[in-house]
């Protein structure tokens, strides 16, 4: 976007005059067509794309779901029923919505892991990270809002639940957690406000994808060798280059998504849900969707309210101050001979929290979840600020075309014409 | 863009009339603000009709019987009304203080007079779920959720729940029928 400047030269008279009064061809060119593009960005970094996909798909559910559903206490629950026997394709966009909902965390996980194994968070991508993690918990937010309005005894024991996390909030938690409920206890004010809440968020995600968006295009992508665009040589054109590999790896994405959602649409869910909100019994075993789990582990790690409620929100706050946490000047991975086997450890140590996420909180699991959640921490705060001052990087290669080619050797074709070959990072 | 502005280098106003009108304009945009937050802010508070709805309920206690949990819904939450057997009297009398996460004697827990009977509220006190009757270790309840127990009188006894159920406010009409809502014109415990 503003970080570099447009190639674009209309041709037509009418382009000309528009261009001259609103220069948005010129920005969608300059963003998307002429954009440069690292040459040796892998599949990770098709993510952002699949993200904006399922954005688009959940919107597009959402709104249509909403036009069948009914927010209330009594109706909720029957009319979700109504949307799947009775509302024609009701079923496909139910469990789009809800699938997608799964398919989103499954990618935005996928494209967090690649923030960190790359470096992508350091300067001078800070804001463009603090942005995302913003964008990640606008996603916690909303999913959870979403999960509720089934109005199934998961939904109301979640509402329940995670309400009362907010309760252990010192001196305001009982107003918020009143002001939630609209009443006494999670009720029919309450799926009601939940609905519109669910509905506002999403637009609120599209708002901060764009400022994500632009401060990318500011900074320009990070790529695997973590070294930035020092000629043409090292860049190619977004279109047709990105454009494809992106569209191509959504497709392939949108397979495992099919498959979800035409072969096991509820298996990601739980089947309790397709009980009628009771407020007399808990489900006996009450756990989140699996994108919460590692953070459900954290909450109950600690056998004290605050502490764990603490903890948790801790887990997902800190990761804003990864930027300032890991002090090595080296980005990827792939040059970090120590810091790498910690990456893995790390994301292992993740796993095993979502697991331990799902299993009853006694015995060996509460032991294996404090051991865990003190590695999750201690990844943060010693790993990060440690390797960066002991670990020697292997040697960075000159250039990104060597980091493909190997040293001293040339690359032929495509790449951005020389005058074209905006290095936007050296500007900032 | 060609047209940029800049304050006008005219030193014949000294700027305490601007200063004046920035820090007023300002001053009544944050009061204004604040004005126009709050309706807002209230309309998500508990509305009258849900107000209304929480009115006092008269409980009929004969029904029930020894070592029994009924559950009963006053403003949409869920309380437990439970006939102690003389049994579990005895041993909650003898609990040692020492042994519970907030103490409270057996008396603290039931109307004077009235031992056998016992009116908390049944939503756990550490994230809401409902615990499950005669379970646990201690006579009482056990949470499925995230373990908490509680004893025979709602004490809790073991974590993560860190306080012990709530007693809402109830009065003894006669000895077999009490009334939730209200504790002798008293509001809410």
């Amino acid at each position: 976007m503003s970080g570099t400047a447009s190639t674009y030269v209309p041709k037509s008279r009418v382009a000309k005059w528009f261009e001259s009064r609103l220069p948005i061809v010129g920005l969608v060119h300059s963003s998307f067509i002429a954009y440069p593009v690292p040459r040796n960005l892998n599949y990770f970094w098709t993510f952002g794309a699949i993200l904006a996909a399922f954005l688009g798909i959940q919107i597009i559910t959402g709104v249509w779901l909403a036009m069948h559903y009914e927010p209330s206490a009594t109706g909720a629950f029957n009319s979700v029923e109504k949307i799947m026997r009775d509302v024609n394709y009701g079923w496909l966009l139910r469990y789009a919505h809800a699938n997608g909902a799964s398919m989103f965390f499954v990618a935005v996980y996928v494209h967090m892991f690649r923030a960190l194994y790359y470096g992508s968070y350091k300067a001078p991508r800070e804001v463009l990270y603090i942005l995302g993690v913003i964008i990640y918990l606008l996603m916690m937010a909303t999913a959870f809002l979403g999960y509720t309005l089934p109005w199934g005894q998961m939904s109301f024991w979640g509402a329940t639940v995670i309400t009362n996390i907010l309760a252990a909030i010192p001196v305001v938690g009982d107003t918020i957690q009143s002001l939630l409920w609209g009443g006494y206890s999670v009720g029919n004010p309450t799926v009601n406000r939940f609905f519109s809440l669910h509905y506002l968020l999403p637009w609120m995600i599209a708002g901060v994808v764009v400022l994500h968006v632009w401060a990318l295009h500011v900074t320009g992508q990070n790529n695997p060798a973590g070294i930035p665009i020092k000629s043409g040589k090292d860049a190619v054109p977004f279109t047709p280059y990105a454009t494809v590999k992106d569209v191509f790896a959504t497709v392939v994405f949108m397979i495992l998504f099919a498959w979800f959602l035409f072969f096991m649409p509820n298996y990601l869910g739980h089947a309790d849900n397709y009980i009628q909100a009771n407020p007399a019994v808990t489900p006996a075993h009450i756990v989140p969707e699996w994108y919460f789990l590692p953070f459900y582990a954290i909450l109950r790690a600690v056998p004290d309210k605050l502490g764990g409620v603490i903890l948790m929100f801790s887990a997902v706050i800190i990761l804003a101050f990864a930027p300032w946490l890991d002090t090595s000047r080296i980005r990827s991975c792939n040059y970090r001979p120590i810091y790498r086997q910690f990456m893995w450890v790390f994301l292992g140590v993740c796993f095993v929290l979502g697991w331990l996420g799902s299993q009853p909180p006694e015995g060996g699991y509460v032991i294996a979840s404090q051991i865990c959640t003190a590695y999750y921490f201690a990844h943060f705060l010693l790993v990060m600020p440690l390797c960066g001052l002991f670990e020697t990087p292997k040697p960075l290669p000159g250039s990104i075309v060597e980091s493909v080619t190997g040293p001293g050797r040339q690359i032929s074709g495509a790449g951005m014409p020389a005058g074209a070959a905006a290095a936007p990072q050296v500007k900032g | 863009m060609a047209n940029t502005t800049a304050a006008p280098a005219d030193a014949s106003h000294d700027g305490s009339r601007r200063d004046f009108l920035f820090l007023a304009t300002g001053a009544g945009l944050a009061v204004g603000a604040a004005a126009v937050a709050w309706p807002f802010v209230s309309s998500m508070a508990p509305d009258a009709d849900v107000i209304a709805a929480g009115a006092p309920i008269e409980v009929d206690l004969t029904p029930i019987q020894d070592g029994q949990i009924v559950n009963v819904f006053w403003r949409g939450k869920l309380i437990f009304v439970r006939k102690l057997t003389s049994k579990e009297v005895t041993d909650m009398k003898g609990v040692p203080l020492s042994a519970m996460i907030e103490p409270a004697a057996f008396d603290s827990r039931v109307k004077n007079g009235h031992d056998q009977w016992l009116v908390v509220y049944g939503n756990c006190t550490h994230l809401g779920c409902v615990p499950i009757g005669h379970q646990g270790n201690f006579e009482g309840w056990a949470c499925p959720c995230h373990g908490s127990q509680f004893d025979a009188v709602g004490r809790v006894r073991r974590g993560p729940a860190p306080i012990n159920l709530p007693i809402p406010p109830y009065a003894f009409q006669t000895d077999t029928k009490i009334r939730i809502g209200e504790m002798g014109g008293k509001g809410e415990a």
